[in-house]
């Protein structure tokens, strides 16, 4: 069933179009990745899941988008409230410079304003780094600056931050772009493990990528979705055109 | 296919940079050219000229000085009792005066002055931030005079009448609050000090907030931080040092304000506790006594209040930057 619906959406700058109109089904506990070009509307599109496209200067969406069947851009809908159901990892790994590793994985939590204790605090904190798979590495240093990791434990620190409180959706901005292939075999790994508890979406300019970690993928041109579907029919035997001459290299 | 070309392009530029150490050693070889000496000698000298300036200063006031140096010795910092008649100087009041109005001026502008410049680069959109900003900037461009008559007749009495009447009923059991109130005071010096501060600490609370990567920003929302919540996780922390760095330069120009405060201080050389009763500072000191200064004693008495003056700044900017740097190596270690 369909976790996240976008209904008609089109995204903005001030005045240019960014997205026409996408009407798309994101299914439950699977991993949606999304394909095109540069500059096509790929992070716009997620950004507009959690209402973090509103967050730049004129932008803004028309459309709707359904969570759980509730437009998150109807009238009342409170921002801050959907982000905190719909985590998020940018292309560059961002953890907070001055605070130290379980500070960094903690920080949701404080923004929720639940009274933890030490213990339930400690507790979290563990059970958010092991999903991202980044306890065994960092479990003797955890008071150390999240800035003294490497980029690739940066990342997992920062998808350990977002699993933190618990969202139900996680979208993934190029995760791997600014990582090493190691690194990001890592997170791809990561992401078919956590696949079986959220809803995934995954922005990459990497089409092995999307055939190696994705169920469905949405491959966008020009900001207009051409075409969606299941990953292996989309790389192996895609309906359009565009599809095709964009995963055989011919463009892009 | 791939290796020759990879190969090719791995050599190209060592070779164009031996090429270049070439290039330079040849050119050394025939001579420096002109115009790198002329600005080579021209920059040295400004830079020397410059610090030199400020070692200059230093020694001449101390030579002229010299003889209040010699007499009263470390009393001249401790002594409360300015005497010109009696030929006694004591500098503990003035002291006292500058370090307490600077302070109280502090207090009210650093909470001002970040706030003014979270609301325009964190809140305002771009059109009005530009416009405030223009706004509060020209507060640093009003001559201190102006403050002064300002602070004579619209902020001394408005102080008397209303703020101070105030404190003393609510806060009266304070010996800050207490006494007669007479309009020129501690308290309209901090005032009017704090006005003329707020656009320094502003002006560079902005610039280090501009400063602070977007990426924090959005990741602190991503989270879904509200705006005060990603002020508080992802600016202010990162900016840390920065907000220090401005509100020492705001003490830095409360310690040397003149005129204004010369104007509604009152310029009596006594401590008192309260904030209602006149007082002074090194600065309105030295303006307000030079034309009087008959004896050689009373002018050498006034140039050490100068020099402590700078003194007292100098060793205000070496504690800052030393602050700054041990907070920036503690909270940033890599």
């Amino acid at each position: 069933m369909a976790k996240i619906r976008l209904v008609r959406m089109s995204a903005y700058f001030g005045r240019t179009r960014a997205l026409r109109e996408i009407n798309l089904d994101i299914p439950e506990f699977n991993v949606t990745a999304v394909i095109g070009p540069s500059g096509c509307g790929k992070s716009t599109l997620v950004r507009c899941i959690n209402r973090m496209h509103e967050t730049v200067k004129d932008a803004r969406v028309e459309g709707d988008v359904l969570l759980d069947g509730e437009n998150i851009y109807g009238p009342g809908v409170d921002p801050v409230q959907i982000r905190r159901r719909v985590g998020m990892v940018f292309q560059k790994p961002a953890p907070f410079p001055t605070m130290s590793i379980q500070d960094n994985v903690a920080v949701g939590l404080n923004l929720n304003g639940l009274a933890l204790n030490r213990g339930e605090r400690a507790e979290i904190v563990e059970r958010s780094l092991r999903r991202a798979a980044l306890w065994n590495e960092v479990k003797d240093d955890l008071g150390k600056p999240g800035t003294s990791l490497s980029g690739g434990q940066q990342q997992r620190l920062c998808i350990a931050r977002a699993l933190a409180v618990e969202p139900e959706v996680l979208l993934m901005d190029e995760p791997c772009s600014a990582l090493d292939p190691i690194s990001t075999a890592h997170i791809e790994e990561l992401v078919l493990e956590l696949k079986s508890q959220y809803t995934i979406v995954i922005v990459t300019h990497n089409m092995q990528q999307a055939a190696r970690v994705s169920d469905f993928t949405a491959f966008l041109l020009g900001g207009v979705l051409i075409e969606f579907g299941d990953t292996k029919q989309i790389f192996t035997n895609p309906e359009r055109q565009e599809t095709e001459d964009y995963i055989t290299g011919r463009f892009g | 296919m791939l290796s020759p070309n990879f190969g090719s392009y791995a050599v190209a530029p060592s070779a164009t940079a031996q090429a270049r150490t070439k290039r330079r050693w040849q050119r050394l070889k025939m001579g420096v050219p002109a115009g790198e000496l002329v600005f080579d000698g021209f920059t040295a000298a400004t830079a020397l000229i410059t610090l030199s300036l400020v070692v200059a200063i230093v020694v001449v006031l101390a030579i002229s000085a010299w003889p209040a140096l010699v007499r009263f010795r470390a009393g001249f910092l401790v002594g409360t009792e300015w005497d010109p008649v009696n030929e006694q100087f004591g500098a503990l009041p003035f002291i006292y005066g500058t370090a307490v109005s600077s302070l109280l001026a502090l207090l009210v502008a650093a909470p001002f002055g970040i706030g003014v410049a979270l609301c325009l680069s964190e809140l305002a959109p771009d059109w009005l931030s530009n416009i405030l900003g223009f706004l509060v900037e020209l507060l640093a461009a009003i001559p201190s005079v102006v403050y002064g008559l300002w602070g004579i007749f619209v902020l001394g009495p408005f102080l008397r009448d209303a703020v101070e009447p105030a404190l003393a009923r609510y806060l009266g059991f304070l010996p800050l609050f207490q006494g007669p109130r007479v309009g020129v005071s501690m308290l309209s010096a901090g005032a009017i000090l704090a006005v003329m501060v707020v656009p320094f600490i502003s002006a560079v609370c902005r610039d280090v907030f501009a400063a602070v990567p977007d990426n924090l920003r959005e990741a602190a929302f991503a989270l879904g931080a509200t705006r005060w919540e990603m002020v508080r996780l992802a600016v202010l922390p990162y900016s840390l040092s920065g907000i220090v760095g401005a509100i020492i330069l705001g003490l830095g120009r409360a310690l040397g304000e003149t005129i204004a405060v010369a104007m509604v201080i009152g310029n009596r050389s006594v401590i008192s506790a309260s904030l209602f009763m006149p007082s002074t500072t090194l600065a309105s000191a030295i303006a307000n006594e030079f034309t009087e200064a008959t004896s050689d004693i009373y002018v050498a008495a006034l140039i050490e209040l100068g020099l402590v003056l700078i003194l007292v700044s100098l060793l205000i900017n070496v504690t800052a930057r030393l602050m700054i740097y041990k907070l920036t190596a503690q909270r940033f270690t890599r």
